[in-house]
C-alpha cells in the first residue's frame, strides 16, 4: 500500500512573548492510502499544529513531511491540489452566502461554475443541507449546519487527502451522525486518505482505521483500536476506549511539565 | 504555462473578483458611509478652493483653484480605495477567519494579489466617476481646456505604482497580526502629506519635497493637474509619465516578491492565524 503521508520527526516550536512553546517535539506518522487516521489528544498537544504543517499553512522547523512521496514545503501547490481540510472553526465570509461562499472555494481551487454547481447538487442532500437556505448569509447559520457547508467545500474538490480537524465538535448527535455517514462514504467512493482530529473517543473508535495518541507534542502510542483496548485488559477490566485515551495521555513521563505547559500555554 | 492550469488560475482569479464583490454588496452599509464622507470631504475641498478670493482679497482663477483642489481630493479617494482595498485584503480574511482556506488553495499569490487588484481598480474608477459626477453639481465647473484622454493615461499608468504600493502594505498585516492595520493607516497619512495632494510640493520644506520625488502619486497628482486645469497631452508629459512606469516597474514586482518571503516567514512563525 502506498505511503499517503509520510512524516517524520516533525519537531515545531512556537515564540510567543518571549516564551518557547515546543508544539511537537519530533513527531513519525505514516498513513496510507486509503486509511482514517485518528490523531488524538488532550487540548494544546499539538494536533492543530500537525495538520496545519500537512496543509501546508506552517513550515516545521525541523524533520520531513511528505504527501505521496512530494516534501510538502518544496511542493506545496501538488500538496494543495489533492488536499483539502474541515477545521473546527467554520472559517466563512459571514455575510456572504452558503452559495457565495462555496462558489469562492471551487474558483480558487480552479474549479469551473458549471462543475461547482453540479458538485454542489449532488452534495447538498448528501451532506443534509436545506437548499432553500442556501442563499442566506453564512452568519445566519447553527453551527452544525456551517460545519455541513464546510464539509461540502472540501468535498467539493474531491480531495485526495482530507484533513479534518474536529469536524464534528459542537455538532448534535443527528448532525454528528450524519457527519461521520459522510466520512464513511467518501472513503468508500473515493479511497481517500484521511486524518481525523476528535476529543470523541467512540467517534475515533468508530471510524478510524488507526489511531496515534499524541500529548505534549509527542506520539504516545500508535495502533488499531481494538489493539490498544487489548493492551489495557491487564489493567481494566472490559476497558473502553475512553481508558485508553486516559491510559496514555496520563502516563507521561513528563507528567510534571504537562500541567504547565497544556494549560497555561493553551490560554496564552 | 499550458493551457489548463492557465484556465484554473482564470478562474481564481474570477472567483477572487467575484467574492470582492459579493462583499462590497453584502457590506453596503460601510460602502455608503464611507462614499459620503468621500463626496462632503471633496465637496469641502471645492469650497476652500472657492473661499480662496475672500482670504486673499486679491482676484484669483476661482475655477483653476476649486478644479485644483477637486483632482486632489478624487484622485485621493480613488488611491485610497485602491490601497485599502488590496492592503487590507490579509487582514481582511484574518478577520473573517477564512485566510487559512484561501492560502491552502492551489493558486499563485500573484493571481490572489492582482485579481484583488483588479478589483479595487475597477470599484475605485466607478466610484471616483459617480463622485465627480455629484460634486460637480455643487460647482460651475469649466471644463473645456480639459485633456480627458491624457487624465486616463495618466490614471491607467499610475494605477501600477500605486498597485505596487498597495502590495508592499499588504505585507504588513500578514507579519503583523494585531499592529499591522495601523501601521498601513499611518503610512497612507503620510503619502496624503507628502504628496503634494492639496498643494505643490515646492511649498513643503527640501527634505520633504525629496521625500515627496519618491512617491508615485506626486507625479500622478501632477500629470492629472496638467491634463484637466493645462489641457496638456500625454505624450507632452513625459516627465510625469517615465517616474510613474520606473516605479510601477520597481514596486509591483518587488512588492510581489517581498510578499511571498513574508509569507514563507509567516508560516515560519505561525503568524499566519494565531488562535486554534
Ligand atoms: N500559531 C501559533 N502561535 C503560537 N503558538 C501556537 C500556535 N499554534 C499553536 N500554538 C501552541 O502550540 C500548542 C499546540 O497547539 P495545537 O493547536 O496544535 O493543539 P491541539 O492539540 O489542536 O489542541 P485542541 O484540542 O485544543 O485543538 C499549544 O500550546 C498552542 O498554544
Ligand atoms: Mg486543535
Amino acid at each position: 500500500m502506498a505511503i499517503a503521508i509520510h512524516a517524520k520527526n516533525i519537531v515545531k516550536k512556537f515564540k510567543k512573548n518571549k516564551k518557547i512553546v515546543t508544539a511537537l517535539k519530533g513527531i513519525d506518522i505514516d498513513i496510507y492510502e486509503g486509511e482514517i487516521y485518528g490523531l488524538l489528544g488532550p487540548n494544546g498537544s499539538g494536533k492543530s499544529t500537525f495538520i496545519r504543517i500537512a496543509s501546508t499553512l506552517l513550515f516545521p522547523d525541523e524533520g520531513e513531511i511528505e504527501i505521496f512521496d512530494h516534501d510538502v514545503r518544496k511542493h506545496p501547490k501538488y500538496v494543495q491540489e489533492i488536499m483539502n481540510r474541515v477545521s473546527v472553526e467554520a472559517s466563512f465570509f459571514r455575510k456572504l452566502s452558503a452559495y457565495e461562499n462555496l462558489f469562492y472555494s471551487a474558483g480558487i481551487h480552479g474549479i469551473s461554475k458549471k462543475e461547482a454547481f453540479n458538485k454542489i447538487e449532488s452534495l447538498i442532500d448528501k451532506v443534509g443541507l436545506d437548499r432553500k437556505r442556501l442563499k442566506d448569509p453564512l452568519e445566519d447559520f447553527s453551527r452544525g449546519m456551517q460545519q455541513k457547508v464546510a464539509i461540502a467545500r472540501a468535498f467539493m474538490t474531491d480531495p485526495k487527502i482530507l484533513l479534518l480537524d474536529e469536524p464534528t465538535t459542537g455538532l448534535d448527535p443527528r448532525a454528528k451522525k450524519d457527519v461521520q455517514k459522510l466520512i464513511l462514504d467518501l472513503r468508500a467512493r473515493t479511497k481517500a486518505t484521511i486524518l481525523l482530529t476528535t476529543h470523541d473517543m467512540n467517534e475515533a473508535e468508530k471510524l478510524c482505521d488507526r489511531v496515534s495518541i499524541i500529548h505534549n507534542g509527542r506520539i504516545m502510542i500508535t495502533g488499531h483500536p481494538q489493539e490498544l483496548k487489548r493492551k489495557l485488559v491487564n489493567k481494566i477490566s472490559n476497558p473502553t476506549f475512553e481508558d485508553v485515551f486516559i491510559e496514555f495521555t496520563g502516563l507521561s513521563f513528563e507528567d510534571a511539565e504537562y500541567g504547565k505547559s497544556s494549560k497555561e500555554v493553551v490560554s496564552a | 504555462m499550458s493551457v489548463k492550469p492557465l484556465a484554473r488560475e482564470l478562474r481564481a482569479s474570477l472567483a477572487f473578483i467575484e467574492r470582492n464583490f459579493n462583499l462590497t454588496k453584502r457590506y453596503w452599509k460601510w460602502e455608503v458611509v464611507f462614499f459620503l464622507y468621500t463626496i462632503a470631504n471633496s465637496i469641502t475641498m471645492g469650497f476652500i478652493g472657492k473661499g480662496v478670493e475672500a482670504f486673499s482679497g486679491t482676484p484669483v482663477d476661482t475655477n483653476y483653484l476649486i478644479l485644483y483642489m477637486l483632482i486632489g481630493s478624487i484622485l485621493w479617494g480613488y488611491l485610497s480605495i485602491l490601497f485599502e482595498i488590496v492592503a487590507e485584503t490579509v487582514a481582511w480574511e484574518r478577520w473573517e477567519e477564512t485566510i487559512e482556506y484561501t492560502f491552502m488553495a492551489p493558486v499563485r499569490r500573484s493571481t490572489h494579489l492582482l485579481s484583488t487588484c483588479g478589483y479595487a481598480i475597477l470599484y475605485g474608477l466607478l466610484r471616483s466617476v459617480v463622485i465627480l459626477g455629484i460634486v460637480s453639481f455643487f460647482f460651475d465647473l469649466n471644463l473645456a481646456g480639459a485633456n480627458f484622454i491624457s487624465a486616463v493615461g495618466i490614471l491607467f499608468v499610475a494605477s501600477f505604482s500605486f498597485i505596487g504600493l498597495g502590495v508592499v502594505a499588504a505585507i504588513l498585516p500578514l507579519i503583523s497580526p494585531e499592529k499591522g492595520v495601523q501601521v498601513v493607516h499611518i503610512f497612507q497619512a503620510l503619502l496624503l502629506m507628502f504628496s503634494g495632494v492639496y498643494y505643490e510640493i515646492d511649498v513643503l520644506p527640501v527634505w520633504m519635497q525629496n521625500v515627496a520625488k519618491l512617491s508615485p502619486a506626486t507625479y500622478a497628482l501632477r500629470g492629472m493637474r496638467a491634463s484637466i486645469l493645462e489641457g496638456q497631452n500625454f505624450s507632452s508629459q513625459w516627465s510625469n509619465i517615465w517616474p510613474l512606469i520606473l516605479m510601477g516597474a520597481v514596486l509591483l514586482p518587488a512588492g510581489l516578491k517581498i510578499f511571498s518571503i513574508m509569507e514563507k516567514w509567516a508560516k515560519r512563525k505561525g503568524v499566519l492565524k494565531r488562535s486554534g
